[in-house]
């Protein structure tokens, strides 16, 4: 009988892990979608940077407020997920508290976990105060209604319940211990959850359905946030460590310089270059490469991954001139765009085994108004704390309405057309370049 | 004004130390043509041979490549890229930061190799090697405050240079709330200047001298000729032209030295 529920546990966590494990396919398979970009480079400088700027999250305190306490629920995420090992082989073989050996490490520990898990708690409710009552604009932006600002919430909730439950199920616990109930070794330290003892009843068989209610709850919640994450903005725990890692490592003015171009204007500049040419056969039907994106298979992958990464913090959007002063433009909206198409795209391919026209792209919800609104000044950049990039998803828009659509604004035409005639973006004579230092 | 053309140097058999790449703003727009002025007068009193392209210098193309017109920006490179490697150019000095960015950072891929400094590098530079001394003269004691631009700071990390020079000035240097890499833009960037901006409740330049206009500055310091065009409208806007000035960090050096 009492194999019952080593085997549903068993059976939960099988379905748990594999549904996670599905996710994390299809996540990589959308992120593929995108173009190869060779960021297999200077792989020191790398893991530098993803040690200081994901692990070491450097880039959080440049807000010391919401830095410290995003600190102290990573932090809690990761130690706590120490307890996580022991619930799930105690799930598995029935055991209970299957590290007690470890006497007075386990203590320190158990101990540990506890006050983080208060910690976590107290700096999530901190959240939602900043986010519900204070009202923080970067959380109140229109971009952040209906499921992103439920997301927002759900994982506050989430974390709040799961650390209740965890100390819930150590104060039941302790109690149990001291009444001698069996199976309940003596073993732990309880630094906060023995002042929530005392409102506990002291009735072994209560609290034994405590103690297993606020278990098998507490871990069903961390299988099912696991499984949450593909859904949510919280992707950031896993993807911000591929996220810095792949980051761009140039100086942030740079922009890229496309290659389909180069070879273009290189024909145009050679004196030997034949105009009248046939094209030379090439062996495939190979489309002409586009200029610029017009849907997320024309970004890179790490741009892709960038949207998946993103965590709708506003950090971004709360620097941009653009946005600050009322434009059109959110560079965390550009983002949740970006991530919300590559799903879209995700789900047609899923549906019919290839991709199937849908007469859409990222121009159905992104505004030629937004794009046109950016001054490129890298603010969003370098204020992101997991290095996304939102400008090089702008400047690629920008380059197929161009070059594909011939769509800029007309002032911005005239001034391609000012450089294309007299070499300046202003109607002036090339000749008169020199004039300055005769006036 | 003694501003040797590379083709002069070239063809009395010299090659000059650094070329001095003056950009569209400063050969054309007459505010900024003050700022070219003023960097070659400090570069003649600090003996340093120099020399620029004039008729043979064309947009650097950072206005078309952040507009997404590649092709455009393309092409531009390249012709420059030819004519500064005709002339084996090692070293450009440049008074703006697009040009100083695209000439550093997207040129090399294209086939230009050069050391780009900006003139506030630059000038830090001959400070450092004794050639240029760096007088107070009539701004001593003036509270100045410096906006960075986005191109030179956040784009390339240089936010202590110009500051370096300021700080020799024996004047008040005051930091604006978002100074260094959380400054804010002047709204020029990324083609503004050549457009109207989108709708919205402010314009950009408004919000930007108001951040300058609360430190009460006497002279708002630029490093960047467009950064200057908008913060001088954001001054004239608030009616704030007979109080401040604004000037670049070329103009405030030069004018100490008269």
């Amino acid at each position: 009988m009492h194999y019952i529920s080593n085997i549903l546990f068993a059976i939960l966590l099988v379905i748990g892990i594999g549904f996670f494990t599905k996710n994390v396919k299809k996540l990589i398979r959308n992120i593929k979608l995108g173009k190869d970009i060779d960021r297999s480079d200077n792989s020191s400088q790398r893991w530098k940077n993803m040690t200081n700027v994901a692990l070491g999250q450097s880039k959080m305190v440049r807000r010391p407020v919401a830095g410290i306490l995003h600190i102290i629920v990573y932090l809690g995420f990761i130690i706590i997920n120490i307890e996580v090992i022991e619930i799930i082989i105690d799930g598995l073989f029935g055991t209970h508290r299957v590290f007690a050996f470890a006497g007075g490490l386990y203590n320190f520990l158990i101990g540990s976990f506890e006050i983080l898990a208060f910690l976590v708690f107290i700096s999530v409710i901190i959240f939602w105060i900043r986010r519900m009552i204070i009202r923080i604009p970067r959380f109140w932006n229109k971009e952040m209604t209906s499921w992103p600002k439920n997301d927002a919430l759900n994982i506050l909730y989430f974390e709040m319940v799961l650390m209740s439950l965890f100390l819930i199920m150590n104060a039941a616990d302790q109690n149990l211990q001291l009444l001698g109930a069996d199976h309940y070794i003596k073993a732990g330290a309880f630094p906060i959850s023995k002042h929530i003892a005392g409102w506990l009843p002291q009735n072994i068989d209560t609290l034994i359905i405590i103690e297993r209610a606020a278990w098998w709850i507490h871990i069903i919640g961390i299988f099912i946030f696991l499984n949450y994450l593909y859904y949510s903005k919280h992707l950031h725990v896993l993807l911000a460590f591929p996220n810095t890692y792949y980051a761009n490592l140039n100086p942030i003015g740079k922009l890229n310089n496309l290659e389909s171009v180069t070879n273009e204007v290189k024909m145009m500049l050679d004196p030997n270059a034949d105009p009248y040419a046939v094209p030379e056969e090439t062996e495939t039907d190979e489309v002409p490469e586009k200029f610029g994106a017009s849907d997320v298979v024309d970004l890179n992958w790490v741009q892709l991954m960038n949207a998946y990464t993103c965590t709708e913090c506003g950090r971004c959007t709360s620097v941009c001139p653009a946005n600050q002063t009322g434009k059109e433009l959110s560079p965390r909206a550009i983002m949740m765009k970006t991530r919300d198409r590559i799903e879209e795209v995700g789900k047609n391919i899923d549906l019919n085994g290839t991709f199937k026209e849908d007469e859409k792209s990222l121009f159905t919800t992104i505004s030629n108004e937004e794009i046109w609104a950016c001054t490129s000044c890298n603010a969003c950049v370098e204020e992101c704390p997991v290095e996304i990039d939102p400008l090089s998803i702008i400047v690629d828009l920008r380059r197929y309405l161009v070059m594909e659509q011939s769509s800029a604004p007309q002032e911005l035409n005239m001034m391609f057309t000012n450089i294309e005639n007299n070499g300046a973006p202003w109607q002036y004579n090339q000749m008169d370049r020199l004039n300055w230092k005769d006036e | 004004m003694k501003v040797p053309t590379m083709a002069e140097m070239m063809a009395e058999g010299k090659s000059p130390e650094v070329l001095f790449w003056v950009g569209c703003a400063g050969s054309y727009d007459d505010r900024a043509k003050k700022i070219t002025k003023a960097f070659v007068k400090i570069l003649n009193n600090a003996n340093v041979e120099f020399a620029v392209l004039g008729t043979e210098e064309s947009c650097s193309g950072d206005p078309a490549k952040r507009a997404g017109n590649e092709f455009l920006f393309q092409m531009q490179a390249m012709t420059n890229i030819e004519i500064l490697n005709a002339y084996e150019i090692k070293k450009i000095v440049t008074a703006c930061p697009h040009c100083y960015n695209t000439l550093k950072n997207e040129y090399p891929e294209l086939g230009g190799n050069y050391q780009v400094m900006h003139h506030t590098e630059y000038l830090k530079s001959l400070l450092d090697d004794g050639r240029l001394t760096i007088e107070s003269g009539q701004f001593k004691g003036k509270r100045i405050t410096f906006h960075d631009p986005c191109y030179l700071g956040r784009a390339n990390g240089i936010y202590e240079a110009p500051r370096d020079l300021i700080k020799k000035m024996d004047v008040e240097l005051v930091e604006m709330k978002r100074c260094k890499s959380d400054g804010l833009c002047c709204g020029a960037g990324g083609a503004q200047m050549f457009k109207d901006s989108e709708k919205g409740d402010k314009e950009i330049f408004v919000e930007r001298t108001e951040d300058a206009l609360e430190v009460e500055p006497a002279i708002i310091a630029t490093g960047c000729p467009f950064c200057n065009t908008m913060m001088t409208d954001g001054i004239k806007n608030k009616e704030k032209e007979k109080e401040i000035q604004v000037l670049d960090i070329a103009e405030i050096i030069a004018s100490a030295e008269e």
